[in-house]
């Protein structure tokens, strides 16, 4: 039997989640918890057979043996309330809004670093995408100035996104320096309502000081691509990294070049269509972190009792 | 020479049809790659201050917090630009542009200590829930706060008035629609302003871009149909072919007989004597410019497009309408290196065919 978890927030990450929970071996999910009956999120998962109560957080205190590990899938706002409760009951918090409260984690860079941090904080579906690029460059050179640019389609950010978005920004330019190893960070987003929607596409420009070896960064790059694509099959380059020539006058000084990496997530599918990359990019790095978190707990047991 | 304009005599009262934005320090970045520095800011707020313009924004052309590698870095801090602005004006308003995604709250807090009274705050003409937490900072820093649609030309009447609805729920003191890509035609912009004016009991503002030769027109006809606010620059100075030039602007309102407060000849000083010097280009309606508003894009894309065709190798044309057929909006500026990089990589493959 897998570590039992709840759900926190019926909307598209949290529903698209549900679904990648579904097919996990080590996290046996227990309810999708909301606030709104008559939300889709809740009656799908009715329909698969889990519990969906819709009065928030307080199912957890009321059950505060149940689960394990709560995903929270609310909003920044929200989810500093939320953590209070859990934190109160021993429950670990994989957060998946942007509050930041815990330690970043981006499985790709450093996924085993806070396996026992009792609140973890998955950035941003922007952040996810993106802050591996940085460490990858960062890796093989100095990156005084790193910036990312991620367009998503307006039907795939709800509304908790939109309320929040200086928390977006904020958080995923933090999480540029602190885990990608830039020294200065910076993060926009894009909305776009075409129809039909467009791929998630993420852009990275680093800035690459004098002396850096350009066919390193791009190894290197190439690289990390291919290990987030190990867990968001729909994530992809849209060319190879490009070297492109400045000078560039940026606030961590004048570089004589910069890479721009030309990111595309397509999604699994598995709650809103293919289009909402972002949604997937964020809850398949969450299932990995609650299923490296399962794994370690299992190993420190076996320890104990050995 | 510099421009030689008197004040207004102190005291007497000023009519007004409409007020009248002056974006030479913000749409007007654009167009010299965001590179003004604190004498040139500070030599336009002067003259135009003293025209009698009451609302002068200054700001990265992309809004606080825009210098980036995607859209630009600013020569100067706009910050330092922001303050200098601010204590070159005796009787205009300070104003700066926010789009939430690239800037955020924390910018308005440091301009609003710089002394700034307008916040604008700009959005795609679908997206305006996205606004809520700036434009309620913006009213609880005692700013007067504007909500600001852009690409207008995306959105039917009817889906503007609903987006312009929302603005004043926030609290938005002045609504605004941006014809950002110069796509409208006149009787487009009519039946905006009328539905939109219909629909909300704040005032509504019209910002044109000159890509389809109509930025005046367009904003005359705004004005006729109930709009209270119009955009306009120095020189037409801005993004793409421009935007409306002040001067040319505050001249046909006089013919018209239509009060705007403000000195057209000091206005035509302004423009010949401090702004016209510093543009690298002038403000034409070549191929490039006109594109834009015959295929919707975005006016501020117009010199990265340039950038990406010489960097690329493929025709700046070709970029433009791309970017049209995959329906791009502000801000993304990076799309136009993977529509170069994507052309050039199409045309590489026909030279290799058999």
């Amino acid at each position: 039997m897998g570590l039992p978890v709840a759900i926190i927030g019926s909307g598209n990450i949290g529903t698209d989640l549900m679904y990648k929970l579904e097919r996990s071996d080590v996290l046996d999910l227990v309810a999708l918890i909301g606030i709104d009956p008559a939300s889709d999120g809740l009656r799908r998962a009715r329909e698969r057979g889990y519990e969906a109560p819709h009065n928030g957080i307080d199912w957890v205190a009321e059950n505060p043996d149940a689960v394990k590990i709560v995903f929270d899938a609310t909003s920044a706002y929200v989810h500093r309330k939320h953590n209070e409760v859990l934190q109160g009951l021993g429950i670990t918090a994989v957060d998946l809004t942007p509050a930041a409260l815990g330690p970043k984690v981006i499985p790709p860079v450093n996924l085993g670093a806070h396996l026992d941090a009792p609140n973890v904080n998955m950035v941003t579906c922007g952040g996810q995408a993106t802050t591996p690029m940085v460490a990858a460059v960062s890796r093989v050179t100095r990156v005084p100035y790193a910036e990312m640019v991620s367009s998503v389609s307006s039907k795939s950010a709800g509304p908790g996104t939109r309320q929040n978005i200086d928390e977006f920004t904020r958080t995923t330019s933090r999480a540029l320096e602190e885990i990608g190893g830039a020294e200065i960070g910076k993060a926009i987003i894009v909305l776009n309502p075409a129809e039909p929607p467009i791929l998630m596409r993420n852009t990275v420009f680093c800035a690459l000081p004098e002396g850096t070896d350009h066919q390193a960064v791009i190894g290197s790059v190439e690289e990390m691509v291919a290990s987030v694509a190990a867990y968001v099959p729909g994530y992809r380059l849209k060319s190879v990294p490009l070297i492109e020539e400045g000078p560039f006058h940026t606030p961590g000084g004048v570089v004589p070049h910069r890479v721009v990496v030309l990111l595309e997530v397509e999604g699994a599918g598995d709650y809103l269509p293919t289009y909402a990359g972002n949604l997937d990019i964020m809850t398949a790095a969450a299932l990995r972190v609650g299923e490296a978190i399962a794994h370690h707990r299992a190993d420190t047991a076996q320890e104990v009792t050995a | 020479m510099t421009a030689v304009v008197e004040q207004p005599a102190s005291g007497a009262k000023v009519k007004r049809d409409f007020r009248l934005i002056d974006s030479t320090l913000r749409d007007g970045s654009h167009a010299i790659s965001h590179q003004y520095d604190v004498d040139q800011v500070v030599s336009i707020v002067k003259g135009l201050d003293a025209a009698g313009v009451q609302v002068i924004e200054v700001s990265h052309g992309d809004g606080l917090g825009g210098s980036s590698f995607n859209y630009g870095f600013s020569k100067v801090d706009e910050m330092q630009l922001v303050a200098a602005a601010v204590e070159a004006t005796t009787n205009a308003q300070i104003a700066v542009l926010l789009v939430p995604g690239i800037g955020t709250v924390d910018e308005l807090k440091r301009v609003r200590d710089l002394g700034v009274g307008v916040a604008r705050i700009a959005v795609h003409c679908t997206e305006a829930d996205i606004t809520e937490q700036h434009i309620k900072m913006a009213k609880d820093l005692g700013m007067e706060a504007v909500g600001f649609l852009m690409m207008a030309h995306m959105n039917s009447p009817e889906g503007l008035a609903e987006q312009a609805k929302l603005l004043e729920s926030y609290g938005a003191d002045t609504v605004y629609f941006a014809d950002s890509a110069g796509a409208l035609t006149t009787n487009a912009v009519r039946a905006r302003v009328a539905e939109v004016v219909g629909r909300i009991d704040v005032p509504l503002g019209v910002h044109a871009h000159q890509n389809l030769s109509l930025a005046v027109a367009n904003s005359i006809a705004a004005y006729e149909e109930g709009a209270r606010n119009l955009d306009g620059t120095s020189a037409g100075l801005g993004a793409g072919a421009g935007n409306c030039p002040t001067e040319i602007l505050a001249a046909v309102c006089e013919r018209e007989g239509i009060a705007t407060g403000v000195d057209p000849l000091a206005l035509m000083d302004v423009a010949e004597d401090i702004t016209r010097p510093l543009m690298p280009r002038q403000q034409i309606i070549d191929r490039a410019g006109l594109l834009l508003g015959y295929s919707g894009v975005y006016s501020s894309f117009l010199l990265h497009a340039k950038k990406a065709a010489e960097r690329y190798g493929v025709p700046e044309a070709d970029i433009l309408v791309e970017l049209g057929r995959r329906k791009m909006v502000g801000g993304q500026e990076d799309m136009i290196i993977d529509v170069a990089v994507d052309l050039a990589r199409r045309h590489a493959e026909r030279e290799a065919a058999p």
